[in-house]
């Protein structure tokens, strides 16, 4: 195992599939002479060269649907939002193109596209700069979308996602870039649809996706150490495909659920997630299930009221002692 | 990158320049025609007419569901371009796509069955009239988005650049979609990158029932938009068969000797409304409008006529051609009427390529686990 950074994860992922797959290209904003906007893809032009890493001007739309169509003839993108934020000018093309292309011709064509960056809150970047758009796009059957809430779970994922065959639109998080994790130093591959137990529990789930389940753990060894609660953390990993089985066991286990999530409440990722637990778990409830969310206003600027506004430990401590 | 600027001075009167046919014929690109050749071109135009027509006829009647938007007046656009495609050309188009798809060697039955909804359509009842798509004839759709198939055609152009192939993709849009965004970003994105691709704008006037004075702050020609970004550009009679050969080889030259793009503006007319549905069809212009064009511009009996005179094709020989076109057409419709409906669990597959493909692999299967749809309707129940 060797203590790696987030960022450097996904640069080793990038780098170990580029160097694999001569079908593999990374193309986004910056992404190439100037090193990433976050320095994910530093130094990748330097090692793979002009035609593997690519800067494309700021035109989501263009780019997005140029990475689209060359998947088609059997390119594998790896094309990068500088934030996902920037997303909605491309929506035509990642969700019309991407996710239904192959449906609408009846299976004659594939999209093995990535679409990869940060889409998160907490950087005072204003409104604009803060989607967390998983849920909307885990809303279009034909897209796989993964939350990675780790280094090694990102590199793992990042890998497979390459490697697939269907579009997957891969959720990082600028404030977990910095941060270290154990990473094996062997190959891996983490699966889609299978979710991790980030801590063993017996009196309620945690049950998150994304930086979501990190500020779980922490409420959870909060609630252990001060509250003698004893709470498991489900980290999904993937939002879809979506491992229903592992939610189902932490639920029967433990018989109470807390979501955790920086996605607005309205339809959100958990909205889902509840669902599913009440209609196929309901007998092993023993209360409520309660939800921590952003606070539900448009993104704040101001840094300490921003710092309220996104899912902590305190307001997950607080949701979970509600119900235990 | 090595951008040619072509300054060229549009003319009103280019506009609907009258082309001398016989100085066109005399081109070697049409010279390089045989007789059979042009038989099959003439062919196969008509041979769109007649799917078109009956395809009318099937909505009326019905049996053809949502939007249908015809291609009559337009036939020698599709043929013209795609009869000087090689084996790693590529075509993508917009919703007004049966004659791109007729034009490329889909079957009428598999294209007309489509529209019907059925099993044995070319997406198995899955994209219906705007979406037809055979990759294995390089012809990637059929897209429903006004102007959103055209990154998608530069990123089919831009996969052949990358395998180095020598292959150039058409990307067809209407006059419409020359103010959507996303093709301005592409038109940007093939001429920084030196990209083989051929944007075809297939005017035909109307942006449904907008025309291009009450939609485009330069209506006089679209095509020299291209000049904005370095791109060569020309305007073709899209109602003469040889021009569109004509010009639309000089592009697909420029594209595979020198990876350049191109802007061809075609000059066309259809005949219908924007769609069957378009009630308006004959208020935002004149029925002596419409008469004039089939009367006198109508791209198949110019080619008739053409031909004719060439000694290629008999008058009788039309007739036949059309007849056969005709009964070819006809039959269409009764394979689509006969074909079943697909199944109810046909709903789900071709939403992921990991579902469909399960069991094929255990390795791709271990990476791929989990739920995948999430309401099945009960579909599986019986």
């Amino acid at each position: 195992m060797a203590l790696i950074t987030y960022r450097q994860a996904i640069k080793d992922a990038l780098a170990e599939e580029i160097a694999r797959d001569p079908n593999v290209f990374v193309m986004g904003e910056e992404v190439a002479q100037y090193n990433g906007a976050y320095k994910v893809t530093e130094g990748l032009w330097e090692k793979f060269g002009d035609k593997r890493m690519v800067d494309a001007p700021i035109s989501e739309a263009g780019f997005i649907g140029l990475g689209i169509g060359a998947s088609m003839l059997g390119m594998r993108p790896v094309m990068e939002f500088m934030f996902w934020s920037f997303c909605y000018v491309a929506f035509d093309q990642l969700l019309n193109n991407g996710s239904f292309c192959r449906y609408m011709s009846g299976g004659l064509m594939n999209v093995p596209i990535v679409v990869r960056g940060p889409a998160n809150g907490g950087t005072n970047v204003g409104a604009t700069h803060s989607h967390t758009p998983e849920n909307l796009c885990a809303n279009h059957p034909g897209i796989k979308v993964v939350c990675p809430s780790n280094a090694a779970d990102a590199k793992g994922l990042m890998k497979t996602a390459i490697r697939d065959n269907d579009p997957v639109f891969v959720m990082e998080n600028t404030l977990l870039y910095g941060q270290k994790w154990e990473v094996p130093e062997e190959e891996y591959l983490i699966p889609m649809g299978k979710a991790n137990i980030l801590k063993e529990g017996t009196d309620i789930s945690l049950i998150a996706h994304g930086r979501g389940a990190m500020t779980a753990l922490e409420a959870a060894k909060r609630l252990e150490e001060e509250y003698d609660i004893n709470a498991e953390v489900l980290d999904l990993r993937s939002i879809r495909p979506l491992d229903v089985d592992a939610i189902l066991e932490t639920v029967k286990k433990t018989n109470r659920v807390v979501y955790v999530e920086e996605n607005k409440p309205f339809s959100s990722v958990g909205s889902q997630i509840i669902s599913i637990i009440q209609e196929e778990a309901f007998d092993h409830l023993d209360a409520p299930i309660k939800r921590v969310n952003s606070i539900d206003a448009p993104q704040i600027y101001s840094m300490p009221l921003e710092k309220i506004q996104i899912p902590d430990a305190d307001r997950v401590i607080k949701k979970v002692l509600e119900i235990c | 990158m090595t951008a040619k600027k072509k300054s060229k001075t549009y003319t009103k009167a280019e506009r609907w320049q009258d082309v001398d046919v016989h100085e066109l014929a005399k081109l070697e690109i049409n010279q390089r025609l045989s007789a059979e050749e042009k038989i099959r071109l003439f062919t196969d135009m008509v041979r769109i007419r007649r799917f078109e027509g009956r395809s009318l006829r099937s909505y009326q009647e019905g049996k053809i569901g949502g939007f249908l938007h015809l291609y009559e007046g337009q036939e020698a656009c599709a043929v013209g371009t795609i009869s000087l495609l090689g084996a790693d050309d590529h075509v993508i188009t917009a919703y007004r796509d049966h004659g791109h798809a007729l034009a490329v060697g889909m079957g009428m039955n598999e294209c007309m069955a489509e529209m019907y909804g059925k099993h044995t359509g070319c997406s198995k009842g899955k994209g219906g009239s705007m979406h037809f798509f055979a990759p294995d004839k390089n012809y990637w759709g059929g897209h429903g988005i006004v102007g959103g198939q055209i990154p998608l055609g530069t990123g089919l152009a831009y996969a052949l650049k990358y395998q180095g192939k020598k292959g150039c993709c058409l990307a067809y849009m209407g006059d419409g979609a020359i103010n959507q965004g996303a093709v301005h970003e592409a038109y940007n994105l093939a001429s920084l990158w030196d990209l083989p691709v051929i944007f075809i704008i297939e005017n035909n006037a109307y942006s449904m029932g907008t025309s291009q004075a009450r939609s485009s702050a330069y209506p006089e020609c679209l095509a020299q938009r291209a000049e904005a970004y370095g791109m060569d550009w020309d305007t073709v009679n899209g109602n003469i068969l040889y021009d569109v050969r004509a010009k639309t080889y000089e592009a697909i030259k420029r594209a595979h000797e020198e990876s350049r793009p191109t802007v061809l503006e075609i000059f066309t007319y259809r005949y219908r409304g924007h769609s069957v549905a378009d009630a308006n069809a004959e208020k935002y212009r004149s029925k002596d409008e419409i008469a004039d064009y089939k009367e006198n511009k109508d791209p198949i009996t110019l080619l008739r006529k053409q031909l004719v005179e060439e000694g290629v094709l008999t008058e009788e020989q039309a007739k036949e051609i059309d007849k056969a076109a005709n009964a070819e057409a006809t039959a269409a419709a009764e394979f689509a009427d006969k074909s079943p409906f697909p199944p109810a669990e046909s709903i789900l597959e071709d939403t992921y390529w990991s579902m469909d493909n399960k069991g094929q692999d255990p390795a791709i299967d271990e990476l791929n686990q989990g739920r995948f749809i999430f309401e099945d309707g009960g579909i599986f129940d019986k």
